[in-house]
């Protein structure tokens, strides 16, 4: 398994995980995958249905524990706890949306600063002099991202009555009131219309401008050609390939992986060999998640 | 800033009458009717409230007189006389329609009343056959008024459903702002009123009376409801809500004051007990959504453990604490258990963490009934339970005696209650503070979505079981006083359903009943579930029955509780656009716009 890396050495290193390997029972979700993400860098990571993708990133996130391999952020080890994780710095949002959807927008950008924030039981109860003044900081801030996200104006709705693009913006804005320094998104425009999804990465690249190294699972591939820096390919749980957007579109082992039939012209008999393996492995892998492959052929090209 | 007056086209009446003679009918019914409440309505004072005499109305009378007064006064609204528009921002004929029907329904049920306990209808004189026909004028004559709201289909409506559609109103659009000393002597005034009816209701001597009271109150509340005036009284109280929680603690202090009897006071203690311990399992149950069905048993650890240190003869350990350390005994006691049981169930989500706590609460009351010398080591006395607990005595002031306070007199029911009142006090400081901090968002976020609040980083065991110990504390504090006030402390006052309110599921009844995540859905909803027991006698065999059909009832008219959660009201009733906010945005227009990528 070749993977043909593209760091650069000179960008520090955010996130590394190496080995990361994810088994359910005899199935193995995910197979000994590296990924490095460096700061200032938005990295894209895709693959098929059922690739693996959002298995990776709940490994990344500590809501599954690896069987192998491990996960360090700027350094440290993560340890295997979403809430820990989050208090490190990696923050997320989900593929399909989990907004706290009876609590206001601007609550729930306000449960987003949690863990930056100390208050306890005691402080609230008796209003010890800190709360009213970390309370007036955790508003101010979580207005500001409401603000820098545009739904300032609706702090005070339900999430629920959002549309749906709001929604997902407002998942990243939740995301980045724990001040990451990684922010993982899970399919950020799915189910957006083409304007929605330009908006969508307008406001990613805004949100590296402000330092923050973003790691972003896609389908739309006009979208994560245009954004990432780096693009990491994931199929049956093994990472592909990995670099710049014109390395990941000219291999042909992405194309045969998306497109399911052998490359245009005269295949050989091993790439055919290949493929088949692969189409027969996906089917029996990803069980009934296996409806994949021709939605996306035309992005790959 | 317009209200639906006669001229506004409504909707088709239920009975086709004109419109204008409905609302003469209606406005000449209930004068009939409350000109026949000073006559006598029956000849002998066999029954009971003396409605024998004319000149002035006594008993079930009064309340037929207040209901028809209100139909007058709301119907005449209706006619769009200056100065009475504020009784009706929201509908105008179907309050009206419900006074009327509340009228008749009063005036009926004492006259059927007077008829069965008496022994026929010869017994009933002409002054409760005029207020009984012109009740029955006025309901008639106020369905033939036009209705508030269109019916929803025109085609197919049926009779009950255009009888229920005639019954609903529009809600009222918002109202100017007043200045605020007047919003304020609103709602001062609207806890002096309210306090009047609370204080009527636990006073109400008979059976039939309290029924009359309580027929009058559910027309009487749901016509004000319907009339809007209860959600400008809600927004007033939300935009000054310490001076509402002032004016609410004042009004509970007041309330021993109108008792005189000590069985009355009593059962407003009990009543504050039960709230309390409702409200400390809100936290659990409506802020972070953790489903406690053993509650109770946490305030049975309280009250038990007050009573073992409260010098109580009985008592296997023979020490007498101060009540200040018995409390603190109490909620200590209380917090152990809630952590220890908390710390292993709190890893289950959902039914499985319910049938636990099911079980956890049974085991308490076995435990305690078994911990009696025989079968195990002697603690509790076993069934017995801890009898004498004796009264408390705080510098010389002793609770079970009477105390003249200012010309009043004061039983010892009033002085525990008035006790018990500082620790609800306590309860909704604590229930408001918590809930509107960090860590209140994090246990709402929790009951929303587990996952997705992990992720944003929180501790979800940690919070869980924070809030489980709070709660667990909360009715500790409670039990303390509970020990007291009951004298006695047995293993039978804290199971799982009993004939007694504060067992488990009567507390999460009266939590669901209140509203959940509410700070008065609680006190309300176990306020009503102490109440109607307390004062219906005579239904104690069917009790529990009679719960679980009113349960019923209500989740399929008012899944929310009586007291919204501006959230829970949402949540069920989807089409209700009750949800925009205040419009602090000045363009909403583009709201829509992105909806399409949905």
């Amino acid at each position: 398994m070749t993977t043909m890396t593209t760091t650069t050495k000179t960008a520090t290193t955010v996130l590394d995980a190496s080995g990361v390997t994810m088994r359910f029972g005899g199935l193995t979700a995910v197979r000994n995958v590296d990924l490095t993400v460096n700061a200032g860098e938005i990295v894209g990571l895709i693959g098929p249905n059922g690739a693996g993708k959002t298995t990776f990133f709940n490994c990344l996130t500590g809501l599954y524990v690896p069987t192998e391999g491990k996960v360090s952020y700027k350094g440290t080890v993560l340890p295997p706890k979403p809430h820990l994780v989050t208090q490190a710095g990696i923050a997320r949002t989900f593929q399909n949306i989990r907004l706290f959807a009876n609590m206001t927008v601007l609550e729930n950008v306000l449960v987003g600063r949690h863990t930056r924030t100390k208050e306890g039981l005691w402080s609230a109860l008796l209003r010890l002099p800190g709360f009213t003044k970390a309370e007036n900081a955790s508003r101010e801030r979580a207005m500001e991202l409401l603000e820098f996200i545009g739904l300032a104006d609706k702090a005070d709705h339900l999430a629920r009555n959002l549309p749906y693009g709001d929604q997902r913006k407002l998942e990243i804005a939740r995301a980045l009131a724990s001040d990451p320094g990684l922010l993982l998104l899970d399919e950020p425009t799915a189910g957006m219309n083409p304007q929605e999804t330009r908006v969508t990465e307008e406001l990613i690249f805004a949100i590296r401008d402000q330092g923050i190294a973003v790691l972003v699972i896609e389908h739309d591939m006009r979208f994560i050609f245009n954004l990432c820096d780096r693009v990491a390919v994931l199929v049956q749980g093994e990472k592909l390939v990995e670099g710049t957007s014109d390395v990941v579109q000219s291999d042909e082992r992405v194309v045969a992986a998306y497109l399911g039939t052998p490359f245009e012209g005269a295949p050989g008999a091993e790439e055919v060999a290949e493929v088949e393996a692969a189409e027969a492995g996906a089917t029996k892998t990803a069980g009934s998640s296996a409806d994949t492959t021709s939605t996306e052929e035309e992005d790959t090209r | 800033m317009t209200t639906n007056h006669t001229t506004a086209p409504g909707a088709a009446p239920f009975l086709a009458i004109p419109a204008a003679a409905a609302r003469i009918g209606t406005l000449a019914g209930a004068a009939v009717a409350l000109v026949g409440t000073f006559l006598a309505w029956t000849w002998t004072s066999e029954f009971p409230g003396d409605l024998t005499v004319t000149g002035y109305p006594g008993g079930l009378q009064v309340l037929t007189l207040i209901s028809a007064a209100l139909t007058l006064l709301f119907a005449l609204s209706g006619y769009g006389i200056r100065g009475l528009g504020w009784l009706t921002p929201g509908g105008t004929n179907s309050p009206v329609r419900l006074l009327a029907l509340g009228t008749f329904g009063t005036t009926g049920y004492t006259i059927g009343a007077i008829a069965y306990d008496l022994g026929g209808v010869v017994n009933l004189e002409p002054g409760a056959w005029v207020s009984g026909i012109g009740a029955l004028i006025a309901a008639a004559a106020a369905l033939g008024l036009p209705g508030d709201q269109p019916l929803p289909n025109t085609t197919a409506a049926g009779a009950w459903q255009r009888f229920r559609n005639s019954l609903g109103a529009p809600s009222a659009p918002r109202a100017k702002a007043l200045p605020d000393w007047a919003e304020i002597l609103i709602i001062v005034v609207s806890f002096g009123i309210g306090l009047q009816i609370f204080a009527y209701g636990i006073d109400t001597d008979y059976t039939e009376l309290f029924i009359g009271f309580l027929i009058t109150v559910g027309f009487g509340f749901t016509a004000l409801h319907r009339a809007g005036l209860v959600s400008r009284l809600t927004t007033l109280t939300t935009k000054h809500r310490n001076i509402t929680l002032a004016a609410a603690l004042v009004a509970a202090v007041c309330f021993p004051f109108t008792q005189q009897k000590e069985e009355y006071a009593l059962i407003g203690a009990n009543i504050l007990i039960f709230g309390t311990v409702a409200l400390g399992l809100n936290v659990v149950v409506g802020l972070a959504g953790l489903l406690d069905l053993g509650y109770v048993a946490f305030l049975g650890v309280g009250a038990y453990a007050a009573a073992l240190v409260s010098g109580s003869t009985m008592s296997a350990i023979g020490v007498e604490f101060p009540f200040w350390a018995a409390v603190l005994t109490g909620a200590a006691a209380s917090l152990v258990f809630g952590v220890l049981i908390g710390a292993p169930t709190l890893r289950l989500r959902g039914d499985y963490l319910a049938i636990v706590t099911l079980g956890f609460g049974e085991i308490f009351r076995l435990t305690v009934n078994n911990l009696n010398g025989n079968s195990g080591p002697d603690l509790t006395n076993g069934s017995q339970g801890i009898p004498s607990i004796p009264d408390l005595n705080f510098f010389g002031f002793d609770f079970g005696l009477k105390h003249d306070i200012l010309g009043f007199t004061l039983g010892r029911s009033a002085n525990y209650y008035l006790l018990m009142l500082v620790f609800t006090a306590v309860v909704v400081l604590v229930f408001r503070r918590s809930g509107e901090s960090r860590i209140g968002r994090a246990w709402v976020a929790i009951r929303e979505d587990e996952t997705a609040a992990t992720a944003m980083g929180i501790n979800a065991f940690r919070l869980k079981l924070l809030a489980f110990a709070l709660g667990a504390t909360l009715a500790g504090l409670a039990g303390t006083v509970q020990a007291h006030v009951n004298y006695t402390v047995t293993p039978e006052q804290y199971q799982f359903a009993g004939s007694v309110p504060p067992n488990s599921a009567f507390l999460l009844a009266a939590v669901i009943l209140g509203g959940m995540g509410t700070l008065s859905g609680p006190l309300v909803g176990a306020a009503l579930l102490y109440l109607i027991p307390a004062k219906l006698q005579f239904m104690q065999d069917y009790q529990l029955f009679l719960f679980g059909v009113a349960l019923i009832l209500l989740m399929r008219l008012r899944p929310e509780g009586l007291v919204a959660d501006r959230r829970k009201q949402l949540e069920f009733h989807e089409t209700d656009q009750l949800d925009l906010p205040e419009p602090r945005q000045s363009e909403e227009t583009d709201a829509g716009i992105a909806k399409a990528g949905a």
